[in-house]
């Protein structure tokens, strides 16, 4: 038992405890709750994995599926838009780039249910881009709100810090004399770009990513404000398991195989970058 | 000295400007083909902008730069035919030693199979073990690194190869090794090679010519025995290491007389019209003691300290007038026979000094 008086171990041991408590707990009860009979609210009744059943049959795999597209299109949306202006906070814009993160990131201190309703506001019919384009130029622009393009332009608005800061990062890493050395051995701005820019930035460029496709994938407001019934996420299913159902065990079992998914897809993506030679720490 | 050649590398009125400060000063300077070419001055004199200039990452403000006769300055630098080994290196952390050697190739749009076999030629050229071609470059050593540098950079096969100080952060031993070694390479391969350091000692050892830089001017070019032995102004005399420098003016033909002590020198020669200036004598030309008698200028000192520098004593002196500390360098075998604290004479030939105007 020597290894318990490590000063490590002790110093570790109150945020370990919290950890367990706040985090691994719940966790851990949710996985026990998917294996609960239907509609129960303990975990006192004999194991059962009837939920798995019904879940897998049911037609849950619709809002699954609209949750990984509307996660994997995002990402794709957002690397392009976030990567010039990532890469002018990292190398141009100097001064200014501190300006530039904090108009961005002052819009996170608002709710975000809050934006989104700003967002409404601005699509809905007759609304603040519906009538301007109505007085401006005669043509009526309805029919915007409540439509997947209106939800995907919720998520691209809401996630946009998460992947434009991991880029920030991940392009400050890359030494400026690397780069003058490719172009010095004959690389054009597109050969430095693909052969040692995004190499080197690939750490940010991952985190950004994962971070992103994993907050929508289990992003809820999105749909249900700028959506309205448009389509469901899973995030939903779980909430109206969890609430209007009064379903735990579902909720729970939907939960499980979120977190299964969303585990899944970072180990593999995290497991094909080997994080510590694009850093060149081997 | 060798005769003029056809000029290969021509810099006419460089200059440089970073708003009102000037890095690069109106700078004509031929190198030749296959030549060995050093600039050398101390941080800040400029030398890192004027080769930052030659390979396109920056641009004069005024001036031309010409490569046999075309001129560079509109030339970016992936089009120019100029490769530089960096001072950091700059290697390409993500790829592997072999990745790094053929990276010049590979844009080039060479065969795989052509470039491989090129990058092992040059690795073994450059004395690197072949098992290192898959090894990533952060695993290697600070040798290896500068030569699959300086591999990256002969692959690419430049006219004119500039090195920015690669070696400084290198230990002395590895430093001293890689200087030859360099040299030898430049030899084999014939190119030309623009080198820029801030230590002389480095210049002397590889250099087939060197242009000495202070404040953005070039304020001497000459072979190395040329600089050694005709330094242009006091202030080469002293970065070529430690000098006796005294202040003088000129009392007579061939006679000068030190404004702090009032002692009047017989020197070898002057420069014609020299009316006041610098005296330099080398601390290796200076006799000590008895040795000192004989001398027709001689100052009296006290011995205030001795260093070892290997081959050599050396002696700091301090002037009986004034303080000022002398030093005097003597081989092991004749060492100055007396004691620390002494009062002694110290003494040097007329020939043996340097006047200088500035």
């Amino acid at each position: 038992m020597n290894w318990i008086r490590q000063p490590g171990v002790v110093a570790a041991l109150p945020a370990a405890i919290f950890l367990f408590v706040g985090f691994a707990g719940p966790l851990l009860m949710v996985f026990g709750y998917s294996f609960m009979p239907e509609k129960t609210f303990t975990l006192k009744q004999l194991p059962t994995v009837e939920n798995y059943v019904s879940v897998v049959t049911d037609s849950y795999y619709i809002s699954f599926t609209w949750s990984v597209f509307l996660a994997a299109l995002t990402v794709l949306l957002l690397f392009p838009i976030c990567y010039p202006i990532a890469y002018g906070m990292a190398k141009l814009f100097g001064k200014w780039a501190k300006l530039v993160t904090a108009l961005i990131a002052i819009p996170l201190l608002i709710s975000e249910n809050i934006r989104l309703f700003g967002w409404v506001l601005i699509l809905l019919k007759n609304g603040i881009f519906d009538g301007t384009m109505q007085s401006l130029f005669d043509v009526s622009v309805s029919g915007l709100l409540y439509t997947v393009p209106a939800i995907v332009l919720g998520l691209v608005y809401v996630y946009l810090p998460f992947m434009l800061f991991p880029l920030v990062i991940g392009i400050s890493m890359i030494p400026d004399v690397v780069k003058e050395a490719a172009a010095d051995l004959g690389a054009n701005r597109w050969q430095v770009f693909r052969e040692v820019e995004l190499p080197l930035a690939m750490p940010g460029i991952m985190i950004g990513c994962i971070l992103s496709f994993i907050l929508v994938l289990g992003s809820l407001a999105e749909s249900k404000i700028l959506g309205g019934q448009a389509i469901v996420m899973i995030a939903d299913d779980i909430e109206s398991a969890f609430t209007f159902a009064q379903n735990w065990p579902k909720g729970s079992v939907l939960s499980v195989l979120l977190i299964a998914l969303s585990g899944f897809i970072v180990f593999t993506l995290f497991r094909r970058i080997d994080l510590d030679q694009v850093i060149g720490r081997r | 000295m060798s005769e003029e050649t056809t000029p290969f590398l021509e810099l006419a009125g460089v200059t440089k400007k970073y708003g009102d400060f000037t890095a690069v000063s109106d700078i004509n300077l031929s190198i030749r083909e296959g030549e060995l070419f050093t600039l050398v001055g101390p941080s800040g004199s400029g030398k890192t902008t004027m080769i930052r200039m030659l390979v396109g990452m920056d641009q004069p403000t005024s001036g031309e730069m010409r490569l046999k006769g075309r001129v560079l300055n509109k030339v970016p630098a992936n089009k120019r035919p100029t490769c530089m080994v960096f001072q950091s290196l700059a290697l390409f952390p993500h790829k592997s030693v072999g990745e790094n050697v053929e990276f010049a190739m590979k844009i080039a749009g060479v065969d795989p199979a052509r470039r491989r076999q090129r990058a092992e030629e040059l690795l073994a050229q450059l004395r690197l073990p072949l098992d290192c071609y898959d090894k990533g470059v952060n695993q290697c050593s600070g040798g290896e690194r500068q030569r699959i540098a300086l591999a990256r950079a002969l692959a690419f096969n430049p006219e004119i190869l500039f090195f920015d100080e690669p070696l400084s952060a290198l230990d002395f031993r590895l430093r001293k090794a890689l200087e030859k070694e360099l040299k030898d390479i430049h030899r084999e391969t014939g190119k030309t090679f623009v080198y820029i350091t801030h230590s002389l000692e480095e210049a002397m050892v590889m250099s087939d010519r060197i242009g000495i830089m202070r404040d953005g001017r070039i304020v001497q070019v000459g072979t190395p025995h040329e600089i050694y032995n005709k330094p242009i102004n006091e202030f080469v005399a002293k970065f070529m290491g430690e000098v006796n420098s005294l202040e003088v003016e000129a009392v007579g033909e061939n006679m000068v007389k030190s404004k702090v002590y009032g002692d009047t020198y017989h020197v070898g020669t002057m420069p014609a019209g020299f009316t006041a200036g610098f005296l330099i004598i080398r601390p290796e030309v200076v006799k000590i003691g008895k040795a000192a008698a004989p001398m027709p200028n001689r100052i009296q000192g006290v011995v205030f300290n001795d260093y070892a520098l290997g081959s050599r004593i050396q002696y700091q002196v301090r002037s009986a007038t004034n303080g000022d500390p002398w030093l005097v360098e003597r081989l092991q075998d004749e060492a100055y026979e007396g004691q620390l604290g002494d009062t002694v004479d110290i003494g040097w030939r007329p020939e043996d000094s340097i006047v200088l105007s500035e």
